[in-house]
């Protein structure tokens, strides 16, 4: 009991997850400082943010709905921490596992996103509101494609939870090279999920001023602002797992120092793309992910049916 | 009787897109825009009415604040009108600092639009490069003139400062690290996907109706208008110089940005040559306190477009009239044409691709009674009164130290 709380709320849970995530998104705007030419902010910026924000005032809009408006937040935190127990980290074995948790996890993270629509929407401001419909909008183009790829990956493996998935890639090392369209795929699908540039259309800041989150403030940003650096570990781990899936079998200690090495890559990765690309439109997006990303991720279901057939008997 | 689909935005007076006070009130439908309504008057300052109140010298220094950008422009455009009404001829070296410095403006005001349109359409690396490299040219300009933004080296006569030949070197090496910076930038918009995939298309103003609008400037060049005053009616030391005016056939955003960074190769060759000729002699002419009397219009082509000032002389120090016709003020009005049926996303560029100043256009807001749809028109004495009235309810009384003041004059 002690040692499941210890894990939930210490090591690798809730702790872990919060300096890590205070920890990327330093090394995102670091990094992206430095790719601008500029000096960046120092390391404890994104905690010293955290807890100024903490201290401010929350204001609630008179027009807002009380409830929905301070539930968001915490919900949509509480969802990304818990997609993260059934992500294996360093060893084949996720905290938690059961067969489907793949399904699971795409839904909790799926979470924080509606969390973004249903505070922007019940904060009945326009700007809140265009982009709380943004954010549905850039939900329904991206999600479809990411699924895809991460169940192409998965039939691969005949599994339907990570941990089999990670076993599997493990236990026929290479195989994971099939699936580098879907990774692609998935890491553009995850910078819509992240709402970076190019897909930070929702809070486009010179159009509609901060999108959703315009109305929160104080203690409520925070903890939407916290959510969204925790969701790029959370996703990053997850496409660590499913798309990067080597380096298991080697102990804790060289496996998690793998691990870390995984999400650092993504996390600049993502600096990168956020440094070269202007923001799209949303019109924009849909078509690029309707129109290529889409087809993409069925042939990559295509390309694993193939590879089963032929391959895995 | 308003649809109930149409949604309407409150872009301004206060938003992250605008840099000055400005209201466009957009009417959304969906994502679209079906209408614009803008409204101007939140920046105005008296500036017109000032200049009557002071000699030409001191208008020349309030007029340079007219904009934070082209100042130099105003302040030409200004004290040309007042030469050609004194009949002075200025020495051709003080013409060719003018042009110099003109040129040098037209380079960091492009430098500057070509940041502020990355960051509208969230590609903020463009804002931090360029304006980076932007400093290579304000650092240079505060070297020549002694200041960064208001550089105060006009006079009526001439320039009040000279260049030596340590900073015409440093001009030449500045231009060849400018010009290679640039030509990484023409690289950018050739080559970048999505910030072509943002600009082009975008703002479309074809050319009848850039001429319908009377549009100026890049945003008419960029729709093939070939206009140019330092071409069309040369002024300062251009009519000795060799360049291209630049069009452009898009009619977008895009090809907005391709007519400012063509342009700003093309004053890279006009400093060249200019320093090249610059001329020995005098660089001041004397002036006369008074300017006697007569009416004059100058033109002047401003990194935004055609600058026009008109002023009236009455043979005293100051004079009588002052009128300012700011680049923007012709470009604004195309603006709601440009985004109608446009997308939301689109509007800060739209509006920012025609490098809008509205500092320097707000000239008089006429609020109009809107109930009895009455207007009245107030002389300046019961405007002034009313001033003072309303500062007094508020507990501002400043007549008490106009009589101490009075009084300390008086002795």
């Amino acid at each position: 009991m002690l040692k499941q709380l210890f894990i939930l709320l210490v090591f690798p849970g809730f702790l872990f997850l919060l300096t890590s995530g205070l920890l990327a998104e330093f090394i995102d705007r670091r990094l992206y400082a430095r790719l601008q030419n500029r000096q960046g902010p120092p390391w404890f910026q994104p905690l010293a943010d955290f807890i100024k924000l903490l201290g401010k005032e929350d204001i609630v809009p008179q027009e807002a709905d009380t409830t929905v408006f301070r539930l968001m937040p915490l919900v949509a935190l509480s969802a990304t921490v818990a997609a993260f127990f059934y992500i294996p980290l360093w060893g084949t074995e996720a905290m938690f596992s059961f067969n489907g948790d793949i399904i699971v996890v795409l839904y909790l993270l799926m979470l924080p996103t509606l969390c973004f629509f249903l505070g922007g929407w019940y904060s009945r401001s326009v700007f809140s509101s265009i982009g709380a419909v943004r954010v549905l909008t850039q939900l329904f183009a991206y999600e479809v494609p990411l699924f895809i790829c991460i169940l192409a990956s998965s039939l691969l493996a005949n599994t339907w939870s990570l941990s089999g998935m990670a076993a599997f890639y493990s236990k026929h090392p290479g195989y994971w090279l099939f699936n580098l369209i879907g990774f692609g795929i998935a890491f553009i699908s995850l910078l819509g999920k992240l709402e970076k540039v190019p897909f930070d259309i929702p809070e486009a800041e010179t159009e509609i001023v901060a999108g959703s989150f315009t109305e929160y403030s104080g203690r409520l940003l925070a903890f939407f602002r916290l959510t969204i650096d925790i969701e790029l570990i959370v996703g990053t781990s997850l496409l660590a797992a499913v798309f990067l899936p080597f380096g298991f079998g080697v102990g804790p200690y060289i496996g998690f120092v793998i691990y870390i090495l995984k999400v650092l890559l993504l996390v600049a990765l993502v600096s990168l793309s956020r440094t070269i690309f202007a923001r799209l439109r949303i019109d924009q997006m849909i078509n690029l992910c309707w129109k290529y990303l889409a087809p993409l991720a069925f042939l990559q279901v295509l390309l694993n049916l193939i590879a089963k057939g032929v391959m895995v008997k | 009787m308003p649809d109930p689909r149409d949604v309407r935005v409150p872009i301004g007076p206060q938003h992250p897109a605008l840099k000055e006070p400005e209201s466009f009130l957009i009417t959304l439908r969906g994502e679209k825009i079906t209408s614009v309504n803008i409204r101007m008057g939140y920046n105005h300052r008296g500036i017109e009415k000032a200049c009557e109140e002071r000699t030409y010298i001191q208008d020349l220094y309030l007029i340079e604040r007219v904009c934070g950008i082209c100042s130099h422009a105003h302040s030409t455009c200004f004290v040309q009108a007042v030469e050609e009404i004194a009949g002075l001829e200025i020495p051709a070296r003080a013409k060719y600092i003018r042009t110099l410095i003109a040129e040098l403006e037209r380079v960091h005001s492009h430098l500057l639009w070509l940041g502020v349109a990355g960051h509208e359409i969230g590609f903020d690396t463009l804002l931090m490069y360029t304006w980076r490299d932007r400093e290579v040219v304000m650092d240079l300009l505060a070297s020549i003139t002694g200041n960064r933004v208001n550089y105060g080296i006009n006079t009526i006569g001439g320039v009040r400062r000279d260049l030596d030949a340590s900073q015409i070197e440093e001009t030449l090496k500045a231009m060849d690290i400018l010009e290679e910076r640039t030509k990484y930038y023409v690289g950018i918009a050739q080559e970048e996907i999505t910030l072509k995939k943002r600009l082009s298309g975008v703002g479309k103003l074809s050319y009848e109706d850039a001429l319908r609008f009377g549009a100026v400037g890049p945003t008419g060049r960029a729709s093939g208008v070939a206009r140019d005053v330092r071409r069309d009616d040369p002024y300062a030391a251009y009519a000795e110089i060799n360049f291209n005016v630049i069009t452009d056939n898009h009619c977008d955003v895009y090809g907005r940005t391709v007519v400012r960074l063509k342009e700003l190769l093309e004053a890279f060759s006009i400093i060249r040559q200019l320093l090249k000729k610059f001329p020995d002699g005098p660089i001041v002419v004397k002036a006369p306190r008074k300017i006697p009397a007569g009416e004059t219009v100058s033109r002047y082509e401003a990194p935004r477009g055609e600058d026009l000032h008109y002023v009236r002389a009455n043979g005293t120090e100051k004079p009588e009239r002052v009128k300012v016709r700011a680049p923007t003020l012709a470009n604004v009005q195309a603006v709601s044409h440009m985004l109608e049926d446009g997308y939301l996303a689109d509007m800060p560029i739209v509006v920012a691709a025609i490098d809008p100043c509205f500092s320097c256009t707000d000239r008089m807001s006429l609020v109009s009674n809107l109930d009895n749809h009455r207007t009245d028109v107030l002389p300046w004495e019961v405007l002034r009164r009313r001033g003072i009235e309303h500062y007094k309810k508020q507990g501002v009384d400043f007549s008490v130290l106009n009589k101490k003041l009075a009084n300390v004059l008086g002795k």
